[in-house]
């Protein structure tokens, strides 16, 4: 299982890796996937899924206005800020 | 040292206003300055904030409240949020990012009168178990400083066993808690999935994570965990059950508990001084009036597996919130994707960027089935596994580890890194109450130095009340954390 596209991989997970990194990583999740493999040898076809073991569905509440983050302590934090707006790059007309 | 005293006193002195919760942040101050330095529990000291806090709780305790916590010093694993000060995660991403709120479980530890001395190293996103993967700081075993202190929660772990801080909060998603609180001597408490608020929590995976108490005895995580446990409003994870005090319910005894010992786990595997630690701790529950019943697991040896697919998948979703837009590190680019891409490569170590992509890998499209749903199914059937075991008994013992805490760099291989959590990882993906508790100690080959092993208790869903009820009277039975509670680095330290 050691034909995985890393390079693919993270490019969906949006990371940068050297072409070192793509090696190393790439033996290391080999190995990981033929450990994980086992999990063939359950007889997993009639079993349901569990995505989390608490029988809690569709938490809901009142929609109700409350206190938030004070704006200026939140831009504070920003890499970048325009004003009252965090200032991000172009994405309108990206060709990537 | 007050300090040094159990929370439980340490509260009762500062209620009766025989200690104030001044001295007490000073005395935290005083340690840290006198121990930190060789034992880098922590990733920032907060003394500006612990005085005015203990401030704030002797001006409470003088108008006549009672607090619960009063004055007891608290550390804060740095993956929770603390209003004000730095959470970094370990991680360069969010390196300088200032919390702007409270974490509900910190925050009612702070209303119950506890001081925050600092937040703690970890590994980075909680991911590991050595701490090795903090990218902000090496936190050594106080044990022997040659060795891990275990992870990820090992900056609370150290700073409880260092007399650093008499509680600490970590957090556990497949052993986090428990595997460092073994490796340090410690009681490290994992409660039942959705029993403690995760607001202010940083996720990381989020079916899994569950905040819990580290302390020096189980009445003192029993103390904390009834003070942190029930609904949130802002966690709609959180069960709306309600939660009996488990402190009033702890036991001397054992009589008419059965504990479950599971075949699966047989202690054959492990090294024979490991072993025989281990057999003396079941024939201490017997001693102690417990029924032995053995049990089978039959899926639990695929928890591993089922975990290395379910964590990093939720991993990488929720990691993807660091871009590098609002908050945190941002490496410029030439366009959008660039930015992101070089911000993340800079900003998250190896095993993090590791876990993204095999999460990515397992939840991308055409191998979404094959792994992801499939662990989901194997899930299943480990959790029906422990609701057939907990029929026939009360509780399930096991090692909390296969091996006393490691040298550092001892696990260059992340596969056998991920292996520390065998015992560890069933409990979790069942999202059942789970503690490590002080077991004795074994010197390892080459070593002069003992090392502690801690006894692994689980229990069913929400049966935290029982489980601390067992844990306490084990650990009264046998006393292994009290004999031998402190670690020679800090021998030497108060020597000097």
């Amino acid at each position: 299982m050691s034909d995985i596209d890393v390079a693919y991989v993270a490019k969906l997970a949006r990371l940068a890796l050297t072409p070192a990194e793509i090696e190393t990583f790439g033996a290391q999740l080999g190995a990981l996937l033929e450990h994980v493999n086992a999990l063939a040898a359950l007889p997993t076809d009639d079993v349901a899924a569990t995505a989390q073991v608490i029988a809690q569905r569709n938490v809901m509440r009142d929609d109700v206005e409350a206190p938030a983050l004070d704006r200026e302590i939140v831009l504070a934090q920003a890499p970048q800020r325009e004003g009252p707006y965090f200032r991000v790059p172009r994405i309108i007309g990206e060709d990537r | 040292m007050t300090i040094d005293l159990s929370a439980v006193e340490i509260a009762r002195l500062v209620n009766a206003r025989e200690v104030s919760a001044v001295e007490l942040a000073r005395e935290a101050h005083e340690r840290i300055a006198e121990r930190d330095g060789a034992i880098g529990a922590f990733l920032a000291e907060t003394a500006g904030l612990a005085l005015r806090h203990a401030e704030h709780v002797d001006a409470g305790v003088r108008s006549g409240r009672h607090l619960p916590l009063a004055g007891v010093p608290l550390a804060v694993k740095d993956n929770m949020c603390l209003t004000d000060t730095p959470t970094t995660c370990a991680s360069k991403i969010l390196s300088g990012w200032i919390a702007p709120y409270t974490a509900t479980a910190v925050q009612r530890l702070l209303d119950a009168g506890a001081i925050p001395v600092g937040k703690t190293n970890l590994d980075e996103f909680a991911m590991g178990s050595s701490c090795e993967n903090s990218a902000l700081g090496r936190t050594v075993n106080p044990w022997d400083s040659s060795r891990v202190p275990g992870g990820s929660s090992g900056g609370s772990v150290a700073a409880v066993a260092a007399g650093e801080a008499t509680i600490a909060l970590g957090s556990d998603t497949g052993g986090s808690i428990r595997e460092p609180a073994a490796f340090c001597n410690v009681v490290g408490f994992k409660p039942t999935y959705g029993r403690v608020s995760r607001y202010g929590l940083i996720a990381f995976a989020s079916s899994l994570d569950q905040i819990g108490p580290i302390a020096s005895s189980v009445e003192d995580a029993a103390l904390v965990y009834d003070l942190m446990a029930g609904k949130d409003p802002l966690d709609a994870t959180t069960v709306d059950r309600e939660v009996e005090p488990a402190r009033t319910a702890l036991r001397e005894d054992l009589a008419g508990v059965r504990i479950g010992i599971v075949t699966e786990f047989g202690l054959e595997k492990l090294e024979p001084d490991v072993r025989a630690v281990y057999e003396r701790a079941y024939a201490d529950l017997e001693r102690l009036g417990a029924e032995l019943v053995e049990v089978g697991l039959p899926t639990a040896e695929f928890g591993v597996a089922t975990y290395y697919l379910i964590a990093p998948a939720e991993c990488s979703s929720n990691l993807a919130r660091f871009d590098g837009m609002r908050y945190g590190l941002r490496v410029e680019a030439p366009d959008v994707t660039s930015t992101y891409e070089a911000t993340r490569a800079a900003g998250f170590g190896d095993e993090v960027k590791r876990r993204i992509l095999i999460g990515t890998y397992a939840l991308s499209s055409g191998y979404y089935d094959a792994y992801y749903v499939r662990a989901q199914k194997a899930r299943t059937l480990i959790a029906a596994d422990f609701a057939k075991a907990f029929s026939s008994c009360d509780a399930i013992a096991c090692p909390a580890a296969a091996t006393p805490a490691f040298e550092f760099n001892a696990k260059t291989d992340p596969v056998s890194m991920y292996l520390m959590d065998y015992y560890t990882i069933p409990m979790s993906l069942a999202g059942l109450p789970s503690l490590s508790v002080p077991c004795g100690f074994v010197t390892p080959a080459g070593s002069a130095k003992p090392m502690p092993l801690g006894l692994e208790l689980s229990a069913p869903l929400f049966a935290e009340r029982s489980l601390l009820g067992i844990a306490h009277a084990y650990e009264r039975g046998t006393r292994h954390a009290v004999s031998q509670r402190i670690p020679p680095i800090v021998r030497m330290g108060a020597a000097s």
